[in-house]
């Protein structure tokens, strides 16, 4: 234990010392090398124009917006992913009659489908929704469909043996042998989620990050665009944080190491 | 041990549908009876149907000919009077060791309290007691294949079913595990049949040994093994007569003509 928390302090410093080392050369870079401000800001300006949006552009309301809209987009697709995976994992039919459709949902590129949305909803939070529970819909299904149908099975027969109903070979074993996968899923589509919510707010609306990105283009302010991309990221950062931690609480049983990659 | 027979094969036969679209005889025309308290193991080529025999007995598959009995009673699915235990442990990795040993009873609807008292007893009983909390991927090889025989146990059957139980430890674990098997069998006057592919283990644990033929596997021949301390396996190694049971099963099985013929057993 102690070589590991010598390697965890070692490499904390290394990344402090690396984020300062980018930091620098983003705020004095860009003019040493003579890159003109409206192609690359420095730090400051990006900082003096968070706090300008902060005080006057409603960034925080923009944020929650986006926050909001990914957070729904996150639960119905995952739910919706978790529930079609079971189903077609445990009915071999269905898996056969739905699987080019969903192939083919699968290989259309979801985000083109914003467009459409926003003709058939309007300027709402609806459409943004729709296209983050579409792109995160497959991650999570095809997970959990590989992993019932990867259930060892001799697990199920021996649960047959001891005389399991369906339910509870369902509840008892395939189920729990699904949470690792599922969790893997999930953490895909927590970041899916927001790329979902960006291109529904960049197409069509005036609330949201991904509307200030497309404004800040159209004022050629450069900084602004930065700064909505920084809030995406920390969106998208704490959406991604919150599933690891269910997943430790969840997922305890498992050895340490399984549970620390990223 | 009574004359009651528990574990009954009354010329059972297995096909299959083969990949070539053939059907496929895994055993042919099987019949033997195992008494109440006798440990029986089945010897064979790899291949010859030992398995699907302990898959009929336990109810997972039906015989496509003939029938088996638990207890007097025809087995048209799995039942609560036989549970089964494979060389792979099949712990659940998400319970806990106790809740592991929990599992079969749980499914058989027990009481809580008297799931937990059996469990407890069981786990006492293997020299684990202090391992109930742990989870399975903290344990040996070993202990995890013991907790298994405990959550075999714990739904207290009338017979066990083995298939190569302990063909995945070491060889001196195998020993230790063997004893306490045999030592368990004998205690609780438990009926067991054995599927092993070593046939020192066959010799040691077992009242009989049945030899099977290649497939489609049929039973060529029955060994009574008139050895003492049936429950101590390590003690019946060294009695010598072992060596001529040995020399016997090699020569049924013809393992010494397969080498020469160069065929991997």
């Amino acid at each position: 234990m102690n070589g590991g928390s010598a390697l965890v302090r070692r490499g904390a410093a290394v990344s402090v010392a690396l984020l300062l080392v980018v930091l620098v050369a983003w705020q004095w870079g860009p003019s040493l090398l003579g890159i003109p401000t409206f192609i690359i800001p420095p730090l400051s300006s990006v900082f003096d124009e968070f706090l300008r949006m902060l005080a006057v552009s409603g960034l925080m309301t923009h944020t929650g917006v986006t926050a909001a809209e990914v957070i729904a987009g996150f639960l119905i697709g995952s739910l919706l992913g978790a529930f079609f995976g079971y189903l077609l994992g445990m009915s071999p039919t269905a898996e056969f009659a739905l699987s080019p459709y969903i192939l083919a949902l699968q290989i259309a590129p979801k985000v083109a489908f914003a467009p459409l949305f926003i003709l058939w909803m309007g300027f709402t939070v609806y459409p943004k929704i729709l296209v983050a529970v579409l792109i995160v819909f497959f991650p999570v299904m095809v997970n959990v469909l590989t992993a019932i149908r990867t259930v060892d099975p001799d697990l199920i027969n021996l649960a047959r043996a001891f005389t399991a109903t369906r339910a509870q070979i369902f509840w008892k074993i395939e189920f729990p042998a699904s949470l690792p996968p599922l969790f893997a899923g999930l953490r895909i589509a927590s970041t899916l989620a927001v790329v979902g919510v960006v291109v529904g707010e960049l197409v069509g609306g005036n609330l949201g990050l991904g509307y200030l990105l497309a404004f800040g283009e159209g004022q050629a302010n450069t900084a602004m665009v930065f700064v909505a991309i920084l809030m995406l990221t920390v969106v998208g950062g704490i959406a991604y944080l919150a599933v690891i931690l269910v997943e430790q609480r969840v997922l305890h049983y498992l050895p340490r190491r399984a549970l620390t990659g990223v | 041990m009574s004359d009651q027979v528990r574990l009954e094969y009354r010329n059972v036969s297995m096909r299959f549908a083969a990949a070539s679209g053939k059907a496929l005889t895994a055993v042919e025309g099987v019949s033997f009876a195992i008494r109440d308290g006798e440990v029986v193991s089945l010897i064979g080529p790899s291949g010859c149907g030992k398995s699907t025999l302990l898959n009929i007995g336990s109810g997972l598959y039906a015989p496509s000919a003939g029938d088996a009995f638990v207890d007097g009673e025809r087995v048209h699915g799995p039942n609560a009077h036989v549970a089964f235990m494979l060389q792979k442990d099949l712990l659940l990795p998400w319970r806990t060791v106790l809740e592991n040993v929990m599992f079969g009873v749980e499914i058989q609807r027990l009481a809580l309290p008297e799931r937990k008292r059996r469990a407890l007893a069981l786990l006492e009983n293997f020299n684990l007691a202090e391992f109930g909390g742990h989870y399975p991927h903290q344990l040996s090889g070993g202990m995890r294949q013991r907790v298994a025989l405990a959550r075999t146990l714990a739904v207290d059957p009338s017979v066990l079913l083995l298939d190569e139980p302990f063909s995945a430890v070491d060889a001196q674990t195998r020993m230790v595990l063997q004893r306490e098997l045999a030592q368990t069998l004998k205690r609780a006057g438990k009926t067991a049949l054995l599927i092993t592919h070593d046939l020192l283990e066959a010799v040691t644990m077992s009242d009989r040994v049945l030899v099977m033929s290649r497939r489609p596997g049929r039973i060529i021949d029955e060994i009574r093994v008139e050895l003492p301390q049936r429950d101590d396996p390590i003690a019946r190694r060294q009695v010598p007569r072992v060596h001529d049971y040995m020399a016997r099963l090699m020569d049924r099985l013809d393992i010494a003509g397969q080498h020469a013929a160069g065929v991997s057993v």
